[in-house]
């Protein structure tokens, strides 16, 4: 099937608000497309296409060949996207070429196989061919980043929704087949053996834990738990063996070339379910900032990985030696994790320490006093429980902290994207501190775009209107003249930011139209809250 | 005797533009004492004017929708190709293919002619007589899309994603977003013309103007009201379509249909943003208004050396025409599709002119 068919695909993605119905779309592709391009369609939305040889800079190039520069500026300024503004304004030749449009296989294997100064002239060929909708699929597939709300994940369950498969079991070949999972389809439809990964490192879905609320911990039968911290960094799982390495998130995105000095680590064969965090000398846990400046990286200086080293915390061990554990209790996975762990002794790694505890309570105070850098709360895991793929209820348990709140004053907003791409929904907010000159001055200490209700978002978008001082871009400043009350998971000291201090999460709590400006906290109150360093 | 410069005979007054030697206004704002309207939308057919001249059609529209008494203390019908002489002025009408009756009004007084086209477009549409070009040495037009990223795709086509739509999702109500006068009918008729032959279901807001279509002879298959759920909570329309005003599915109204999928018909669905930030499903390009290749290309089969510009984005639409040597004055007329700040909601709810 051409490239036309996998545009209106992407097409009904985006734009189709309801997972059902994303699903619903996914699934007829499967069942009415060909091989491969099922396939491919389906490597492109779960993000396992890259070009080397196709950048944004090869089509802005191309389209200012063909467009006058005066009229792209504006069109770009008016779609926004430089990518669907060239997919609009790509000038159709008088009479479209007398060639089919290209196959969606047909462009990959041109482009992996085509010499780099070859391609902007097969890209201008094809898109000669295409209508609008085609040329944004196009240009959008060699440059990557679809973006049309569809993860790999999303693509996944909808594979397996369709052949009547859990999507575990999809999830356990999937990594081991290649697009364009030709051996994957034939054993979903019945035609061929279920592939076998062999020993090619693949990713199982992990094991959640649900939100622990006042209702649960009454019926709570402590003695059957297990206590451990929770970690504020990244759920991921780290699978090794004869077949290669991967690390994988807990989605299932593959983060191995993030994080080269964790593949480097993992001299084992065994998958291991654990929090990747930076750690500093001696296993301290550097704050989720520092962790944030790792990820979503595609490659990692040498600067970077002195500064910001990742470690990993482990909590459980699913495979070792090939052997399966995951239908084990916890309580003997601990016990093998343990023993592996003190046989291998891995670089990078260590274990998450188990909590001893006697009641809830205990366990409560314990979780309220914990404010160390990378503790987000508690765990508690049923001792005799088996590692269950998704969010079983009852098994484990997440035990945040208490949010931390202050009231701050709203600086600046700044318009949305996508949906909100009209809208000022991402607010920065100040705290007082004094200006040197015996007056007071606001200075931010966050951004936040989460929290409020949509009512709450259509009067401060028209608050924001109304008290705009200056604009630059996207960004207005306002008058600063509203509180917000910010919620947060924690305060971290920052050498990025002018006030010194990072907020984790922080999310609009209320809207605090009633107090006055003057009245909302000073920074010295949030500095109040930092965490400790390590305890 | 040399020919008058059009810029001595017609002026931009705040009322709109006004012709001298035939004392009139065309599509002027309310209470003009003499009007030529082009076409019965609300940006051009305004109420309580002294005298109105219009196509029989047009005259019907504005009446139909301005109630009896305020479409014209008089009213006179001009069918098209008829010309006929206002003050020292030959005024006459031709088809703008914009929607039922709608007109450009072309206008010739010593040896000068100028065309007014009101709104227009090139695309097939069975609901109206297609757009004519006129040669003149003046073209008034709008420019809604003028940028080179609207091009509108074949009607047709877009009417073929809402029936796989429709085979997709058959538990699911579609609703479609458009204009009560025009954008409807014409919607229904390709839905037609594409074999859909099941009762379409129409908003009350759709009604009047379906049956004012039908009565001058454009036949709109079987359309029924949205009926009420019979029990509470309960919903209707499961794979069916429903045509309703924009912005409807916003409306508790919306809440009877089954999981309505919400499309949205207009050329402005055309940009992704504009179609996401309405939180459309199932964007629809249709539009009664010219594409930017259209509107260059009846630029240049009208000849003119000369082409001044209502509304829209003018500035994109001069600095082409500079580019093809011709000269292009922005008119800035009030009371047109009002223009976007870019960053204000979208105006597909209220102006009708603007899809």
């Amino acid at each position: 099937m051409s490239l036309p068919a996998f545009a209106e695909l992407l097409e009904r993605l985006l734009f189709t608000p309801g997972r059902n119905a994303k699903l619903a779309l996914l699934k007829r592709w499967f069942a009415t497309q060909p091989d491969p391009d099922r396939g491919v369609a389906l490597a492109a939305i779960a993000g396992e296409l890259r070009f080397s040889t196709a950048k944004p800079s090869l089509v802005r190039d191309l389209v200012a060949t063909r467009v006058d520069p005066v009229l792209l500026a504006w069109s770009h300024d008016y779609v926004g996207d430089l990518a669907e503004t060239v997919a609009l304004i790509w000038p159709e030749p008088p009479a479209r070429p007398n060639r089919p449009p290209p196959d969606l296989s047909e462009v990959v294997e041109t482009l992996e196989l085509l010499p780099k100064s070859e391609v902007p002239a097969r890209m201008a060929e094809w898109l000669d061919v295409l209508d609008a909708g085609g040329r944004l699929a196009l240009i959008k597939l060699v440059t990557g980043g679809l973006r049309v709300g569809a993860s790999a994940r999303l693509a996944r369950q909808a594979l397996a929704d369709w052949a009547g498969q859990p999507v575990e079991e999809v999830e356990e070949v999937w990594h081991g087949v290649p697009p364009p999972y030709l051996p994957l389809f034939r054993w979903l439809e019945g035609k061929g053996p279920r592939p076998d990964p062999r020993d090619a490192p693949v990713f199982r879905s992990p094991m959640l834990a649900q939100p622990l609320e006042a209702p649960d911990i009454a019926a709570l039968d402590h003695a059957a738990f297990r206590a451990e911290w929770k970690w504020d960094g990244v759920r991921v799982q780290a699978a090794a063996g004869p077949g290669g390495r991967r690390l994988w998130s807990r989605t299932g995105e593959d983060m191995s070339g993030a994080f080269p000095e964790i593949l480097e680590a993992m001299d084992f064969h065994a998958v291991v379910d654990g929090e990747l965090l930076v750690m500093r000398e001696g296993g301290a846990v550097a704050p989720f900032a520092d962790l944030q400046q790792r990820l979503n990286r595609k490659v990692v200086g040498p600067k970077m990985l002195k500064d910001h080293p990742a470690g990993l915390r482990l909590y459980d061990l699913l495979f070792e030696n090939g052997e399966d554990l995951r239908a084990l209790p916890f309580d003997t996975r601990r016990e093998r994790l343990e023993g592996w762990f003190a046989r291998t002794r891995p670089e990078r790694m260590d274990l998450s320490p188990q909590i001893a505890f006697v009641s809830l309570d205990q366990l409560g105070a314990l979780r309220d006093g914990a404010r160390a850098a990378g503790i987000e709360g508690l765990m508690l895991k049923r001792g005799d429980a088996p590692y269950v793929a998704g969010r079983p209820k009852g098994l484990w348990w997440k035990w945040k902290r208490a949010p931390l709140s202050i009231d701050a004053v709203l600086m600046y907003a700044q318009r949305g994207h996508g949906k909100r791409s009209s809208t000022y929904s991402d607010y920065t907010f100040g705290l007082w501190r004094p200006d040197g000159q015996g007056g007071e001055e606001l200075v931010p200490v966050g951004k936040a775009y989460s929290g409020y209700t949509d009512q709450e978002l259509v009067w401060l978008d028209r608050w924001i209107r109304n008290h705009t001082l200056s604009r630059f871009g996207p960004v207005r400043e306002v008058e600063k003249a509203l509180v917000l009350e910010i919620v947060f998971d924690a305060a971290q000291r920052s050498a990025r930011h002018k006030s010194g201090v990072a907020l984790r999460f922080p999310r609009i709590a209320r809207l605090r139209a009633d107090k006055p400006a003057a009245e909302a906290d000073r920074l010295e109150s949030l500095m109040a809250m930092l965490e400790k360093g390590r305890e | 005797m040399p020919t008058p410069h059009p810029e001595s005979w017609i002026r931009v007054t705040p009322q709109g533009l006004y012709c001298e030697p035939g004392d009139f206004f065309i599509d002027p704002m309310a209470g003009a004492p003499r009007a030529i309207v082009s076409h019965g939308h609300s940006d051009h057919a305004r109420p309580d004017h002294g005298a109105v001249l219009a196509t029989p059609e047009t005259l019907a529209i504005m009446t139909a929708r301005l109630g009896e008494g305020r479409a014209g203390r008089s009213q006179q019908a001009l069918g098209y190709h008829q010309p006929l002489t206002v003050g020292e002025v030959r005024v006459t009408l031709v088809p703008a293919g914009h929607v039922l009756g709608s007109a450009q009004v072309v206008l010739e007084w010593q040896n000068s002619r100028i065309v007014v086209s009101g709104d227009y477009k090139r695309q097939p549409d069975p609901t109206c007589a297609p757009f004519e070009p006129v040669p003149c040495d003046v073209f008034v037009t709008e420019a809604t899309f003028a940028l080179p990223v609207f091009r509108h795709p074949p009607a047709g086509q877009e009417i073929r994603r809402l029936l796989d739509s429709l085979a997709l999702f058959p538990e699911r109500a579609h609703l479609v977003g458009c204009y009560a006068l025009g954008k409807c009918q014409r919607l229904i008729a390709l839905l037609r013309a594409a074999g859909w032959q099941r009762p379409i279901y129409l908003h009350g807001a759709q009604q009047s103007m379906c049956a004012l279509y039908e009565r001058f002879g454009i036949p709109l298959g079987e359309l029924l009201p949205v009926p009420r759920p019979e029990k509470r909570g309960a919903t209707v329309l499961a794979g069916e379509l429903v045509l309703a005003p924009p912005s409807a599915e916003a409306n508790p109204w919306a809440r009877r249909l089954a999981d309505p999928v919400t499309a949205v018909a207009s050329g402005w669905m055309r940009v992704r943003q504009r179609a996401k930030a309405r939180g459309v499903e199932l964007p629809l390009i249709v539009s009664d208004h010219v594409d930017w290749d259209d509107l260059l290309a009846s630029i240049a089969e009208v000849g003119a050396p000369e082409v001044w510009v209502t509304h829209g984005r003018e500035e994109a639409l001069i600095h082409a025409l500079a580019g093809r040597g011709v000269r292009g004055r922005a008119l800035h007329l009030l009371g047109r599709e009002e223009e976007e700040s870019g960053e204000a909601a979208l105006d597909l709810a209220g102006e009708e002119g603007a899809a």
